[in-house]
């Protein structure tokens, strides 16, 4: 853990989808770094990419979509990085990182796990797929890994069936079997877009406490600003398959470059402010990746737009400092704008 | 697990006594009873009627009493002795003519609904694992000619096929010199030379039908979160393919056993006659041609009790399964 490089470097990444319609960007030219022992929040709207960005790290990505372009560096120990673009999907590499190196927990934790088999099969399975342990020690080992989820009674809990069990139950059960083999990176995906808001809370709380435990480092993607400020280390603001805007949590909440991640800020309800005033929100809809509009992508929704330039060329890629940076042409030649151009009335 | 199979046991008892009703409302369907019948014909033949022997039948169905007490004596009858009553058609006991075919019917049954599975299921797992490969192009062209074309089609075609090309008989289960035969070694491997044929037949539909449905219900797992999900944890591709998506859609396997029997046994009643098989198929098609209530009613009930069976066998393999319907989940 001496050294600097980060965990995860994903660099220029394209995943398209190739349909009878056209082609879908999903992810058009994604670069992302995940430090060691850090949590870095992937946010932006519905069909952004954020998505795919993670599965096409643990090559999962669903036909007919394909990575087309760019690296994923993977550096786990001292050892040169493995490009994980270049292992094969269904090799035996892969299948040894996904669960062992880098683990995944997903938006629907019930349907995650198979109605047909007791999550205690599922994890055991998990643990004996990746360490060198017999049925009973495997065993232990998954009732240890229920009981530190918070799960009680795990050893009756193991035999139960997912749906025997709560939606959060089901999702500390996905968090076990992500963390039964010690991956240095989690990957979750909207872990808890499905779950109550009290439930959100506790796995939240749950998903730091283990980060601080074990100090892995997590890729956190949600669309939701309020978890984002909770946990995460570093943001990255997803527009439309690209990356709009990066940095620390507390430069992204407090200053913000990009017009996107400042409408999105804008856009959160706060309790007590603007009361009996229309909530904030970002005019127009994100257009589907099939028809994306020339230059900028978010220029049709910008309030900060420049006629004949954000929709004529692609923005400049600014670059302030090693995790921070923008692309937006109002930042061009170095010029610290932020801030001019914020959607007004709800920053107290 | 012994709780859901007791109860559903117990749930049998009303069904099976329904289904005794429907044959005994069967047998006594037809205008006049069992010896008004049986004395015309032999007076038509000329014969004269023995007035005891006809009060000793009387007494014996209790003809002439009220129809509970008439039906009390008949199912007590079958279900105490195992008499089924008489054929007037045959002029034999029911029992023993359904002994003779009904062995017949469920040996060929069962080894159809074998060579079904076993074709069907590599065939409906490759055209899902491999969807739009020439191999499942190939499949689903095959099986919709097979669901397609009538049975007694199939079994014309093979039999024209099998008698020209090869000079092969093909009717019936057995070579005319072991028709009557007792059992032997070469009586069983005659009837082995002959079961494929009706198996064949029968066993396409089926088998495209199978396919068609593991097809469609693979396709639908495999895009399951699950699938995803184990998949990410490292589980390898092939194992995960049989472990959890192939265990979802084995359900209609399952869940149709019930089903073939009644289908194999009274249903194929085309075939059976085209093939000239000795199964209960063409005996129940007789018997209510010539109006032979008892034979008749008998395999009705008969082959409704099967059914029964059949259900509850399938139910009990489902729960096995899949747990959602063994712990009561919907």
């Amino acid at each position: 853990m001496s050294h600097d490089e980060p965990l995860l470097a994903i660099d220029g990444l394209k995943t398209h989808f190739f349909t009878r319609e056209g082609t879908v960007r999903a992810v058009d030219g994604v670069s992302l770094t995940v430090p060691r022992g850090k949590t870095v929040c992937v946010v932006g709207e519905s069909g952004c990419g954020k998505s795919v960005t993670a599965r096409s790290v643990l090559g999962l990505v669903d036909e007919p979509g394909r990575i087309i372009d760019g690296r994923i560096a993977w550096q786990p120990g001292a050892g040169e990085p493995v490009d994980l673009t270049t292992l094969d999907p269904k090799g035996e590499r892969m299948r040894r990182i996904r669960g062992g190196e880098i683990s995944m927990v997903f938006q629907e934790p019930m349907a995650s796990l198979s109605p047909m088999y007791t999550i205690g099969d599922q994890l055991i399975e998990t643990i004996r797929l990746h360490l060198p342990l017999g049925k009973e020690e495997a065993r232990d080992r998954a009732v240890e890994q229920l009981r530190r989820v918070g799960i009680p009674r795990p050893e009756e809990r193991l035999d139960a069936y997912s749906f025997q069990l709560s939606g959060g139950m089901c999702q500390r059960v996905m968090i076990a079997i992500a963390l039964a083999a010690d991956p240095a990176l989690l990957i979750a995906d909207e872990p808890t877009t499905a779950l109550d808001v009290t439930t959100q809370a506790r796995i939240i709380d749950l998903l730091r406490d283990l980060q601080a435990e074990t100090g892995m480092s997590v890729l956190f993607i949600t669309h939701d600003l309020g978890v984002v400020a909770e946990i995460a280390d570093e943001v990255v603001v997803m527009y439309l398959g690209t990356v709009v805007e990066r940095g620390g949590v507390d430069e992204i909440f407090h200053d913000p470059k990009h017009p996107y991640t400042n409408a999105l800020l804008g856009s959160i309800p706060r309790m007590g402010a603007g009361a009996g005033r229309r909530l904030a929100t970002i005019r127009g809809n994100v257009p589907h990746p099939s028809d994306r509009p020339a230059g900028c992508p978010f220029h049709p929704r910008c309030d900060a737009a420049i006629g004949g330039v954000c929709d004529v060329s692609d923005p400049p890629h600014i670059v302030f400092g090693e995790a921070r940076s923008v692309r937006c042409v109002l930042h061009d030649d170095g010029a610290a704008v932020g801030g001019d151009f914020r959607v007004d009335g709800e920053r107290a | 697990m012994l709780t859901f199979i007791a109860r559903r046991c117990l749930f049998m008892v009303p069904t099976l006594v329904a289904i005794s009703l429907v044959a005994f409302a069967i047998i006594q369907l037809p205008p006049g009873d069992y010896l008004t019948t049986m004395v015309s014909r032999l007076e038509s033949e000329g014969q004269s009627v023995d007035q005891a022997m006809l009060d000793g039948l009387r007494e014996r169905y209790g003809l002439g009493q009220p129809l509970h007490e008439q039906y009390l004596k008949w199912i007590s009858g079958i279900l105490l002795h195992g008499d089924f009553g008489q054929s007037f058609e045959y002029g034999t006991s029911v029992a023993g003519l359904i002994g003779d075919r009904l062995p017949l019917s469920i040996l060929l049954t069962v080894t159809t609904l074998l060579a079904t599975w076993i074709m069907a299921f590599p065939v409906g797992l490759y055209s899902a694992v491999r969807q739009y490969s020439a191999g499942d192009y190939i499949a689903t062209t095959l099986g919709f000619l097979g669901l397609a074309i009538p049975n007694f089609m199939i079994a014309l075609g093979l039999m024209y096929v099998m008698h020209t090309v090869f000079g092969y008989s093909v009717g019936g289960l057995f070579s005319p010199e072991f028709r009557d035969a007792a059992w032997s070694l070469a009586k069983v491997g005659d009837l082995m030379a002959h079961l494929w044929i009706p198996m064949v037949v029968l066993g396409t539909a089926g088998t495209a039908g199978l396919i068609r449905i593991l097809r469609a219900n693979l396709l639908d797992e495999v895009r399951k979160p699950y699938v995803m999900a184990a998949r990410a944890r490292g589980v390898p591709e092939r194992r995960l393919v049989l472990k959890y998506p192939l265990r979802v859609a084995m359900n209609p396997f399952v869940s149709t056993v019930g089903w073939v029997l009644p289908a194999l046994i009274s249903g194929e009643v085309i075939v059976a006659s085209v093939l000239n098989l000795p199964t209960t198929g063409p005996l129940l098609l007789g018997a209510l041609q010539s109006q032979d209530m008892y034979l008749a009613g008998s395999i009705i009930l008969v082959v409704s009790v099967l059914t029964v069976i059949g259900t509850l066998l399938s139910d009990i393999l489902l729960a096995w399964l899949d747990p959602r319907v063994r712990l009561g989940y919907r």
